[in-house]
């Protein structure tokens, strides 16, 4: 017990604080990368590229924690995670790899066949990443066949793309966009900033007809996603600032009042995480097949020691990349201007 | 090389686990931590860590040397070159001898550690009587002989300094205990050792040719040094084959079996999926990684005042804010 609180429910927090983090940063630049290719010159997309060419890294810096941290906290149920949907993670790697290397490469050469070979890899990474990620977020939503001894019991190879994690993907994309849109917002001017606000007006459309889908379909469909708002009213007030933030951030786009839109697409996504959290709390990963079978904080927690000590090393470390992060926007915080040392 | 720290300590505590103890039984037996410092500093911890370190000096500096020898062999940069060739040089031979040094540590704490690991890396089956050291070989591990040059007596005299101690061998394993590539393992160790040894010998021939002011106008030994920058790079591959094939049948030495660690609810035609995928994409990473970095050495700095600026990005974004 530490502060009240025992320390699974800490790393749940932890966890959950960190991906929420990544969410929110590697949200905009691959939803930035997924509007990549609705650019026509060079120019303009160099510039969208260079918005998100110096943060890109650090963004995944979160992913990177957010992982040691499952790790460290869950080893449970991060192996059984991984193993089961193995193949999705393993194509969420080959993306990620596809997509930074066109980053790093695009600008080495001239040749225009080069350049547009790297737009699309950029393009297309960003799009399958944002998509991927809801899909697994989806089957975590929905439950996975986990048999005896954590064993997946699924068969075929694309069994991780049904109908539900297929819809949740696709919100996550379309929220990703709307997200990623406002930032290349703040960082652009001229003819691209004019076309960008009308992308942002399709982006905030498709997130809002997809995420009702989602909405009904889990309600209709995963009555045990809603058992705990029926017991406990109280807590329809996430729901509740959760919509009333995506209500503000039209509304703040029509003002032109792209800094603060961003902040309320950014409360959006952690909002839907934290409503994620609780109707999941205290299990991790259910069982399709049978209860007993579910992994919680506690069947799939790592060792009290190794708890204690990871969380001091968690307070440590968290206000670091914090400040390096903070210390990133800071330096490039502005519209982009192509110089030398560009991408 | 903090980043190698944690990595080097997780599989040192593969290698040599301590600082915990085992709760629970059968299936739901796990290691949990009883001492966090005993864990980092495992009994392999130290000597490893300071192995790959000297290990990635090294490739750094051969990889100086190899860039600025073609410089001077196309007469090119030669100002340039002969600095950075100076303290590459100076790197490269502390290194390689720090590096037999401290490999020389971590092959006795193996030898205390993980016997049957030293015994597959040098081939050496027999308990009883005087170990012997093979210079090259090849290995029959259904005979447990080998074939090659051999030092009577080498191996007792490098961990004991004494020709006739016995070292403990493959026989003392049960079959089951022990790696089952043993000749894969023994090359790659023997591999390793003798590129570190041309290390040195590259590098010490080098300083005797710079003290004798020859070094710069030696087209011979610039050449070996254009192509040296894989030595290391090798050296490095056949120590981890060597390290974590030796290690084997255990993913954690003397702990857990590998044959018990594999994740069963991933199908092997997964496996071969992703092994099939990742060849092609690191392939073509290769690829582009060897076109992107010869482009960049055939650019090279403009000249020695520019060294420090980037006068080829510089170039290329010009003419592209230009349009």
């Amino acid at each position: 017990m530490f502060l009240g609180l025992d320390y699974e429910t800490w790393w749940f927090l932890v966890v959950g604080a960190l991906f929420s983090g990544y969410a929110i940063l590697d949200g905009f630049d691959f939803g930035a990368g997924a509007w990549h290719l609705f650019f026509k010159t060079e120019k303009d997309r160099r510039i969208a590229l260079n918005a998100v060419g110096p943060v890109w890294d650090g963004n995944e810096v979160w992913l990177v924690i957010g992982g040691g941290a499952l790790f460290a906290g869950f080893p449970v149920f991060y192996a059984t995670l991984f193993s089961s949907l193995y193949i999705p993670f393993k194509l969420f790697l080959v993306f990620l790899i596809f997509r930074a290397i066109a980053i790093e490469f695009r600008s080495k050469e001239e040749s225009l066949l080069w350049r547009k070979s790297w737009d699309i890899s950029y393009s297309v990474s960003s799009i399958a990443l944002a998509f991927l990620l809801g899909v697994v977020l989806g089957n975590i939503l929905q439950g996975i066949a986990i048999g005896d001894k954590y064993l997946y019991q699924g068969s075929g190879f694309f069994e991780f793309l049904g109908f539900y994690p297929v819809i949740v993907g696709l919100t996550t994309l379309a929220l990703f966009m709307m997200h990623g849109a406002i930032y290349l917002l703040l960082k652009t001017e001229g003819e691209l900033h004019q076309q960008i606000t009308k992308l942002l007006k399709y982006g905030m459309i498709a997130f809002i007809v997809l995420y009702s889908i989602t909405t009904l379909y889990s309600l209709i469909y995963y009555p045990h996603l809603s058992d705990k708002f029926k017991s406990y009213p109280v807590l329809f007030a996430i729901p509740f600032v959760a919509i009333l933030s995506m209500a503000n951030i039209p509304r703040l786009a029509a003002k032109k009042s792209y800094l603060n839109a961003f902040i309320f697409s950014s409360l959006t996504i952690s909002m839907l995480l934290v409503l994620v959290a609780v109707e999941l709390y205290p299990d991790l990963l259910i069982s399709s097949i049978a209860p007993k079978y579910s992994l919680n904080i506690f069947n799939s927690a790592s060792s009290k020691g190794s708890l204690e000590i990871m969380l001091i090393i968690t307070a440590i470390g968290i206000p670091l990349v914090a400040a390096y992060t903070f210390f990133v926007y800071k330096t490039f915080w502005g519209k982009v201007k192509l110089d030398e040392n560009s991408y | 090389m903090f980043s190698a720290v944690w990595i080097v300590v997780a599989n040192s505590w593969q290698q040599t686990p301590a600082g915990f103890k085992i709760v629970g039984e059968g299936f739901h037996a796990r290691a949990e931590i009883t001492d966090f410092w005993a864990m980092v500093f495992n009994p392999s911890s130290v000597e490893r860590l300071l192995h790959v370190w000297f290990g990635a000096f090294l490739s750094g500096a051969f990889l100086v040397l190899s860039v600025h020898a073609y410089y001077l062999l196309k007469d090119r940069h030669i100002e340039l070159s002969k600095k950075a060739m100076k303290i590459a040089l100076s790197i490269a031979t502390v290194f390689s001898l720090a590096q037999l040094f401290v490999g020389h540590l971590s092959a006795e704490g193996v030898a205390k550690n993980q016997p049957a690991k030293l015994a597959a890396f040098e081939g050496h089956y027999k308990s009883e009587g005087a170990a012997d050291l093979y210079l090259f070989g090849w290995v029959d591990d259904e005979n447990e002989k080998v074939f090659g040059p051999k030092i009577p007596g080498g191996l007792s005299f490098l961990l004991h300094s004494d020709f006739k101690s016995p070292v403990k061998g493959l026989d003392s394993f049960a079959k089951k205990d022990r790696p089952s590539q043993v000749n894969a393992i023994f090359q790659f160790y023997h591999l390793m050792v003798a590129l570190g040894m041309s290390m040195i010998g590259l590098s010490l021939l080098s300083c005797f040719e710079m003290f004798r002011g020859r070094f710069f106008e030696n087209k011979l030994l610039l050449k070996i040094l254009v192509v040296s920058s894989l030595m290391p790079q090798l050296a490095n591959q056949f120590g981890w084959f060597a390290a974590e094939m030796g290690r084997q049948p255990w993913v954690v030495y003397g702990l857990l079996r590998t044959s018990n660690a594999f994740s069963e609810s991933v199908s092997a035609s997964q496996i071969l999926f992703s092994i099939i995928l990742f060849a092609i994409i690191y392939s073509f990473l290769f690829i582009l990684f060897i076109y992107m970095m010869n482009k960049k050495i055939q650019n090279g700095p403009e000249d020695m005042s520019d060294v420090d600026d980037r006068p080829h990005t510089k170039e290329i974004s010009n003419v592209l804010v230009g349009e």
